[in-house]
């Protein structure tokens, strides 16, 4: 996609004078080092300065139309936070409650349709997921909309009429990664050697699991969510995409058709960010949950 | 039951230990043994790499080939119907498993090279060395590889070069830190210190000591950072910013064809267009995603194999 | 230990066999052995590994692990058949009745629970008294344990304790309920051979006081003459013999028996000269920032042996690393044959480093478990030497009669091979560089007894044949005293003393030597007993 905002804009019969007049006024005839860096620290004072795409040529004369950038993403922000939210609030839950059951009765015909299930999941695309849905319960059986088109105004109980498939998507991609991961830290749990001697000395099935096991059992499941959060949010992206949900993701998708650069830059910016602090999280989830750096010699 | 002691000898010592399989003799047990998944996993395989090497030969049309009708339905000359611009859908599918293959698989083995030497030598010299790259694949990691590369190939242009190369290097910090951290646990096993001892290069230590007995976990490591970059490569070709057109892709094609779900109420086939690309993705990912589960059972399997 | 008056049986376990499964297939690990125990009588299960001896001690409460089966067989608890109950009957037994202590303390407690509701649980579970009660008799138990600061030691958590203290704070963990029986699966293997003498005597007196019945597995002889009232044989799941403590040590009568216990009696005899093949002086080293060994010299006269001794951290086996160049001195020189060498590995000549070998204690891991027996030993051949093709399998073959192996073994994987054979691989691929210098870290530790013998009498011939020196590293004194010359004695990574065997196995003594030696258990049954009088006098 080559060919700047500027040629953009102002289209095809641009003269070459308009263009570089325009460029100037953007800065995008400055070095881009020294204007990333600009960037960034305005960022930091909160001044994501102003997309480029309010600038498009209108109908009739109506003065600068440019938009803070910030002001453009923070109803975005709303609405992904609103969709990564409720989908982590059902796959949360059901996928712990699947994994742990799973490895209780590891080999059963449960836990080997359990498993087998988690990986048809993990082995499908959100494009995939998604247009199933679309598919079948929004165009053969029209029981959800197939656009989410949620804006301000609308109702919380509207909202999660239109937002359930994109919630239904996001949730089952996800949580066929948590349900393996737990059903894995648990087994792991089971065979270590405190457990058997727990059981040498008579504690029953439900004290193995319930006094023994999970104690230890918190932290890598913890792990094992916001590892999981960081994924969703990255999987948001096309989910958004393909229902055309107006989030932070499509957002992004559209600014870089756009060649929206401010806008770009501070989606990925807010998707980089919220990814390292969930990582670092579970880092710190995994220092703090060991024993022998909370109660040290 | 008594045993002289005096005519002890080492020759005949306790062993509960079954001969040895010849290495032809165990993949034979394997495969004999190998549960419907893994076959099921690697027909399926091997049905993707035909289609990825012969497709010039197996498609009825070409890549690019334009035809008259456009989204025209399943039937006669085209078995699934033309996209959006009339090219027909079938031998897109056929000619998308080359692209796909072949830019992952590239992309997923420059990782493997460049990661694992990283990773062995971090593992070995364990001081500056190993602090510098770690840190520095520590940060690189922190950023999501999506959205990475998806900002890069926005700046740089979406060419398939760029894809191969970014995908490539992000990739390699995964392969780093599995591969530094099996061979850390080698690393402190007495074997390496007595090839240390002997003077030996570190290119002898690290191909002929070290790596042999990580190979299975980074095998495993390539399959599953492969499913994954098949995923990233698909989403961002869904996206508009991975592959290109003309060039066939299973996930742009996805994308092309969405419009006629819509029309799935009239005619089912309509509808089950633009899924079938997505399917045949998922379809991939669930046959490797098998192989490598049998494979890991078999690595860890075998250890009671030659006890 | 108790007197042996017409007691009742509490135990009685008939024609056990037990199989296991691995490889595809079903091993047979106990093929009829039987076990009879006596109220308030102490049991000493020994044998190599491998012997069932670990499986029969679990059977004896019921217990099997997974991938185990019991075939035949009854197991009588107070006249119960342990065998036949279920999962959910035998759990009302375990903890309450019968208690177990497992070998690695560190591993079988949770990490997430404090010790003292982990001491008191299986009580405190059958509701044998109020919690409050329980915790009290805890404290108690922790001092007739000899538990430092045994009102507060509960409330710590497992890895804020050390291991010989875990492995205090398990037994009195198995005491509290006031078990039957209690099964002690090799608890002080993996001891320090001082935490060791503390941990069987609080152990003997616990048992002794309430008049418990216990099961002792080991496979140390002299630990088992301290604490068993009767001692039955093992061997590839059979029973070799059975009898009284005293009678088996005076009077054994099986082949098999009496080889356990004559390994024991090898002694060299002591030479020495003052042509040093190697001396070190006034060596320093630090790991990092923490000093590890202070102003060590040594030296090792040339053809003979030299035992350097001591226990867990004691720097005997740094002392190696910085020899052998892995570990670079901070102070101090190191003079080979004359010749100053160089701190650094890196630095040293192919020919330096050919002339000192080193043999480590784990033939497990000091192979590489992918490369067979003749490229082991090949590649230092070609390395040093030069040597390639059918001249190489020659000389490879010739080391291999050396060790008293053969040719079938090229092909091998060390994975194929048992303990003693991989060691000796580990010896010719030493011999192979033709040394002048072996360094023996700990190479007998890990095997079992007649393997050791074996190995050590190898060693010695080697001596004598080829004139080889040797620096043995080692924690055990009867080790020692079949194989040195000179003696090192080793503290926190200082030099106690050193000199000619007879010197220093005889007193005078400094302090720790003195303690060293008097801790190595005996083969007389009143040593321990005769030990703790002398210390507490």
């Amino acid at each position: 996609m080559p060919g700047d905002f500027a040629t953009e804009i102002l289209g095809q019969s641009a003269t070459k004078s308009s263009v570089e007049a325009l460029r100037s006024e953007l800065g995008l005839d400055k070095h881009p080092i020294p204007r990333y860096f600009e960037w960034l620290s305005n960022v930091f004072q909160g001044d994501f300065g102003s997309s480029f795409s309010g600038r498009s040529k209108v109908q009739g004369d109506q003065g600068d139309r440019s938009r803070l950038v910030v002001e453009l993403i923070i109803p975005r922000l709303k609405n992904t936070l609103f969709l990564t939210g409720v989908s982590a609030l059902v796959a949360i839950p059901l996928a712990l409650l699947l994994g742990i059951s799973a490895a209780l009765y590891r080999n059963s015909v449960y836990d080997r349709s359990a498993t087998g299930f988690s990986l048809v999941t993990v082995s499908s695309p959100e494009f995939f997921t998604g247009y199933i849905f679309i598919l079948l319960l929004a165009t053969l059986f029209p029981v959800f909309p197939t656009i989410a088109n949620v804006n301000e105004d609308t109702s919380l109980i509207d909202r999660f009429y239109l937002t359930a498939l994109p919630v239904f998507t996001l949730t089952l991609v996800t949580m066929g990664h948590m349900m393996r991961m737990t059903r894995s830290a648990i087994i792991n749990i089971l065979s270590s050697e405190y457990i058997e001697m727990a059981k040498l000395s008579g504690a029953t099935r439900y004290e193995v699991i319930v006094k023994h096991a999970l104690p230890n059992a918190w932290a890598p499941i913890a792990q094992v969510i916001t590892i999981n959060l960081a994924y969703m949010l990255i999987g948001s992206v096309v989910v958004e995409f393909v229902f055309n949900y107006q989030g932070i993701g499509r957002l992004m998708v559209g600014s870089v058709y756009n060649r929206d650069i401010p806008v770009v830059q501070a989606c990925a910016l807010i998707f980089a960010s919220t990814y390292v602090i969930l990582n670092l999280l579970a880092d710190l989830i995994g220092i703090i949950s060991n024993p022998r750096l909370l109660y040290p010699k | 039951m008594s045993e002289n002691t005096q005519s002890y000898s080492a020759k005949g010592e306790v062993s509960n230990i079954t001969k040895r399989r010849t290495r032809f003799e165990r993949i034979k047990i394997a495969f004999s043994k190998a549960p419907l998944s893994a076959w099921f996993g690697m027909i399926v395989l091997s049905i993707y790499l035909i289609a990825a090497f012969f497709a010039p030969f197996i498609a009825p049309h070409g890549e690019a080939e334009v035809f008259p009708v456009a989204y025209a339905p399943w039937g006669g000359e085209h078995l699934l119907g033309t996209d959006q611009i009339g090219r027909d859908i079938l031998s897109r599918l056929i000619f998308a498993s080359r692209n796909t293959l072949g830019i992952c698989f590239l992309a997923c083995t420059i990782a493997l090279f460049i990661g694992t030497i990283f990773g062995i030598i971090a593992a070995i010299d364990r001081s500056y060395i190993d602090q510098i790259l770690s840190r520095s694949i520590d940060t690189l990691m922190a950023i999501p590889v999506m959205i990475f590369t998806f900002i890069l190939l926005s700046v740089f242009g979406p060419s398939n070069l760029n894809l191969i190369l970014i995908l490539g290097v992000l990739e390699s910090t995964r392969f780093f830190r599995i591969s530094r951290s099996v061979a850390v646990g080698q690393v402190v096993l007495e074997y390496v210190e007595v090839a240390k001892l002997r003077g030996e290069k570190l290119s002898y230590i690290i191909f002929r000591e070290i790596l042999p007995n990580i190979a299975s976990p980074l095998i495993v490591e390539f399959g599953v950072r492969f499913i994954f970059i098949i995923f990233t490569v698909s989403s961002l070709s869904f996206l508009g910013l991975g592959i290109q057109p003309p060039a066939a892709d299973w996930a742009a094609m996805v994308r092309e064809n969405a419009i006629l779900i819509q029309y799935a109420q009239y005619d089912i086939t309509a509808g089950l267009t633009p899924l079938i690309p997505a399917a045949i993705i998922a379809l991939l990912a669930l046959a490797i995603n098998f192989v490598i589960d049998w494979y890991l059972y078999i690595t860890s399997g075998l250890k009671d194999d030659i006890k | 230990m108790t007197s042996n008056n017409k007691k009742e049986l509490l135990l009685e376990m008939k024609n056990i066999h037990i199989d296991g499964f691995s490889d595809e297939r079903w091993h047979k690990i106990l093929k009829g052995v039987d076990l009879n125990l006596y109220r308030g009588e102490i049991l000493g299960l020994i044998g190599e590994s491998g012997a069932g001896k670990s499986t029969m001690g679990k059977a004896a409460m019921g217990y099997t692990q997974p991938g185990c089966k019991i075939i035949k067989g009854e197991i009588l608890f107070n006249g119960t058949d342990l065998a036949k109950l279920t999962e959910f009957e035998k759990r009302k037994i375990w903890g309450t009745k019968i208690s177990y202590v497992a070998q690695s303390a560190a591993a079988s407690f949770n990490p997430a629970h404090r010790l003292m509701d982990q001491t008191i649980s299986a009580a405190n579970r059958a509701k044998i008294n109020p919690t409050e009660v329980l915790r009290k008799d805890a404290v108690q138990l922790y001092e007739s344990l000899q538990l430092p600061d045994a009102e507060n030691i509960g409330e710590r958590y497992p890895h804020q304790v050390s291991g010989g203290q875990l492995q205090r704070i398990m037994t009195a963990m198995a005491m509290s309920p006031r078990p039957e029986l209690i099964i002690f699966d090799e608890p002080t293997t993996a001891l320090d051979v001082t935490t060791q003498v503390e941990v069987l005597s609080a152990m003997r007196s616990i048992v002794d006081k309430f008049n418990t019945a216990a099961i002792y597995i080991t496979h140390d002889l002299a630990v088992v003459a301290q604490m068993a009232d009767r001692i039955k044989v093992l061997r590839y799941g059979e029973e070799v013999e059975e009898s009284e403590t005293r009678e088996m040590l005076s009077n054994p009568k099986e082949e098999y028996t009496k080889s356990l216990w004559s390994v024991r009696s090898l002694i060299k005899p002591e030479e020495t000269n003052e042509d040093y093949m190697l001396s070190i002086k006034n060596i320093d080293a630090a790991y990092g920032s923490s000093k590890v060994l202070h102003n060590v010299s040594v030296n090792i006269p040339r053809g003979k042996t030299v035992a350097i001794v001591g226990e867990s951290g004691s720097g005997k086996s740094t002392t190696a690393r910085v020899i052998t160049g892995l570990l670079p001195q901070t102070k101090g020189e190191i003079i080979f044959d004359g010749k100053k060498l160089s701190p650094k590995l890196e630095q040293r000549s192919k020919e330096e480093l050919r002339r000192i070998q080193i043999i480590f204690q784990m033939p497990d891991t000091a192979m590489n478990p992918k490369q067979t027996v003749d490229e082991i030993i090949g590649r230092p051949i070609e390395f040093y030497h030069g040597v390639k093709g059918k001249e190489r399998e020659a000389k490879v073959i010739e080391l291999l009669k050396m060790i008293e192996l053969d040719e079938s073994f090229l092909d091998r994987l060390p994975s194929e091979l048992s303990g003693g054979q991989k060691q000796r691989i580990c010896i010719a691929r030493a011999l192979a560089a033709n040394p002048d210098l072996i360094i023996c870290d700990e190479v007998t530790s890990a095997l079992d007894q007649i393997v050791q013998e074996g190995i050590l009498k190898l060693l010695q011939k080697l001596q004598k044949d080829l004139g080889v020196t040797y620096i043995f590293i080692t924690h055990d004194i009867a080790t020692v005293k079949a194989i040195s010359d000179e003696i090192v004695v080793m503290y926190q990574g200082e030099v106690v003393e050193q000199g000619l065997k007879s010197k220093i196995l005889n007193p005078p003594h400094p302090d720790y030597t003195e303690l060293l030696l008097s801790s190595v258990p005996e083969m007389d049954p009143d040593w321990l007993t005769n030990l703790l009088n002398k210390r507490s006098s």
